[in-house]
């Protein structure tokens, strides 16, 4: 799994829910794997806005990876300033209607180091655990369990 | 605006104008609707340009092109009226580019010397440049309509080429008898692709399915540009340890294998076992804003149970200390079954539209399939809920049975009736509202007794021979 999808899992027992020390759930003795993953410049812009960037921070610590800066980058921080400002760019005349032509945009070092742990990263076995109730989830070939047990449902 | 003419595969009747819709709305064009027929494969619409087409139909799945409507008619006499007046202006333009010029029949159809004479009476058009058949300038044609076992055609139309759709690529690409893994209950690849559509999905776009299985709907998600996961209660469904309904498969084919065969690894985050019912994902957010989503589309087809019934987390009465105690002492050892009780069919219902309501961005989609009898004395039901909109209903029909797409857009914040989000926060923390097996279910699946040869109807169709149903076959 990778690293973007502990962004979105808190503990599954719902009245954890509402604590807020269930998110995010914490690694223990993981195994990371690196996957080499096409940079995604369109979905990091996307997504940036709705990262937990704290909790990414704790995480990012926990598994030792390199320090994320105290605030989250802006959109704009994930694209190479352009060398051809937006008003001189290239437009073309498509047939029956003007369309400008989509320029192709360069990631910055700060789009290939998010998308490096968000999307390269991965926890391949471990556990993730709970910071409210301490209830372990077990990862295994990447693939983490969440059905709770009898006496947790 | 332009005219189109866009020519349909005659197939999945319902769904094609939603597809079309969904996809002018991804592309922001404007899109209308001047003629169309459930019955007819042609469909006429405005589009305010060729690159609006383009970028309409190249991503369809139902549709197989589409073209500038020249002209249309009852007859060759009053085609070649309608071309005069609709298209003389636009003659000259094409005097010089090479072209290709062919006609074609929808349910009949007429020899090679016929159409090289329909093709001559075209001659006014004056194109002088090169015929050429691969990679032309520009290229026209004729349709010819007939009814079944008529020998002429009853209406035409006349068009010059603006694009091709994906539909026969797309479907050759992910064809079932060539994916690594699949079960018995994956669904064809033209219905996972038509469903991504549909749900809106687009490049940057962040898709989910709680119900994935073998990743049908996430593979489709990520063909059109999502990034994806998943989740299933089945984790050996996930990790591939389970059967394959493939004859002579061999080795360990999972779900990571499905993305790498069609080189989407890139596209895929992963995927974890868990219930609906108790679902890890971030669903009350930790500020308490709760309109704050993060998902932009679900894509699912979730268990019915029809046959076994189905089963969330949980155990059917409440558990001795003791059984309590072993639970507790077991569930970290390998092997270890967590307990399940029984669940209804609209209870999963309420479930994923809470669910769906709590985690997608604002207008993002839901699409949800789900199966009907085709009983008048079973009442449709179709869920809803105050933060989701009704967007379209698509319908599969089968001898005893059809199955449903639903859609569903939620609604911005202002759009949300006040009071609303209110009262699905309390049903959350109150927990599932309708968890009894109620009467409502038995009458449901009373349309079902005869599921057995529904099932087989279904797995025939999916090993059956390639069949394409679309173009001239003639439907029965
Ligand atoms: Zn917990």
């Amino acid at each position: 799994m990778k690293l973007l999808t502990l962004n979105f899992l808190t503990c599954a027992i719902k009245t954890c829910k509402t604590n807020p020390a269930s998110f995010p759930l914490h690694p223990r003795d993981a195994e990371l794997e690196i996957q080499e993953a096409d940079l995604n410049l369109t979905f990091l812009k996307n997504i940036l806005p709705r990262l937990m960037w704290e909790e990414l921070r704790v995480i990012s610590s926990e598994l030792g990876l390199p320090e994320l800066p105290a605030t989250p980058p802006a959109p704009a921080d994930l694209v190479e300033p352009s060398n051809t400002p937006l008003d001189t760019a290239e437009v073309t005349l498509a047939e029956g209607g003007a369309e400008a032509q989509e320029v192709e945009e360069t990631p910055s070092q700060t789009a290939k180091d998010l998308h490096r742990i968000l999307l390269e990263t991965c926890i391949q076995e471990g556990k993730l655990v709970c910071g409210s109730c301490g209830h372990e989830y077990a990862v295994k070939e990447g693939v983490a369990n969440f059905l709770l047990p009898g006496h947790l449902v | 605006m332009p005219i189109y003419l866009i020519r349909l595969a005659q197939v999945h009747e319902s769904f094609r104008k939603v597809e079309l819709q969904a996809l002018a709305d991804l592309a922001g064009v404007s899109l209308q609707f001047i003629k169309y027929d459930d019955n007819s494969p042609y469909c006429i619409v405005n589009l305010p340009s060729d690159s609006a087409a383009r970028k309409v139909i190249t991503r369809s799945i139902l549709a197989q092109g589409i073209y500038e409507l020249w002209g249309e008619g009852s007859t060759y006499d009053t085609l070649h009226d309608s071309i005069h007046d609709l298209s003389a202006s636009k003659w000259s333009k094409y005097q010089t580019a090479s072209f290709r010029f062919t006609v074609e029949g929808y349910q009949g159809g007429k020899s090679a010397a016929d159409q090289r004479t329909i093709i001559d009476s075209f001659s006014y058009i004056a194109l002088k440049g090169q015929p050429r058949m691969r990679d032309p300038d520009v290229a026209f044609r004729v349709f010819e309509a007939y009814d079944l076992n008529v020998s002429e055609p009853k209406y035409f139309y006349f068009g010059r080429f603006i694009a091709e759709s994906c539909r026969n690529e797309a479907k050759k690409t992910y064809d079932l008898k060539k994916r690594h893994y699949i079960s018995t209950t994956s669904m064809d690849a033209e219905l996972t692709l038509l469903t991504a559509n549909i749900a809106h999905v687009a490049p940057g776009k962040l898709f989910y399915d709680p119900f994935m299985g073998t990743g049908g709907f996430p593979i489709a998600c990520a063909h059109f540009g999502a990034v994806v996961f998943g989740s299933d209660i089945d984790g050996r469904t996930i990790r591939g340890l389970g059967g394959s309904a493939r004859r002579g498969q061999t080795g360990k084919m999972d779900v990571v294998g499905n993305f790498k065969q069609y080189s989407l690894e890139s596209s895929y985050l992963g995927s974890f076992v868990s219930d609906l019912t108790n679902t890890p994902l971030r669903i009350l957010p930790i500020d308490e804003d709760y309109t704050k989503g993060y998902l932009d589309g679900i894509v699912c087809d979730p268990p019915y149970g029809i046959r076994e019934g189905l089963k969330v987390l949980g155990s059917r009465q409440q558990l001795l200390d003791t059984e309590r105690q072993s639970h507790q002492d077991q569930y970290m050892l390998p092997g270890y079954i967590p307990p399940k009780k029984p669940y209804s069919f609209t209870a999963l219902l309420d479930d994923i539209l809470a669910f769906a309501v709590a985690t997608l961005v604002a207008d993002g989609r839901l699409s949800m399939w789900m199966p009907t009898a085709n009983d008048e004395d079973i009442e449709l039901i179709i869920p809803n809920h105050p933060c989701l909109e009704l967007e379209s209903v698509c319908v599969q029909a089968f001898n005893k049975w059809s199955r449903r797409l639903l859609t569903y857009r939620r609604l911005r914040e202002s759009e949300v009736p006040e009071g609303a989000l209110e009262a699905v926060k309390r049903d959350y923390e109150q927990g599932t509202r309708a968890s009894d097996l109620n009467d409502f279910r038995r009458k449901y699946f009373q349309g079902f007794k005869e599921f057995e040869s529904m099932k087989k109807e279904f797995i025939r169709m999916k090993a059956g021979p390639p069949r394409e149903l679309d173009a001239e076959v003639p439907k029965r």
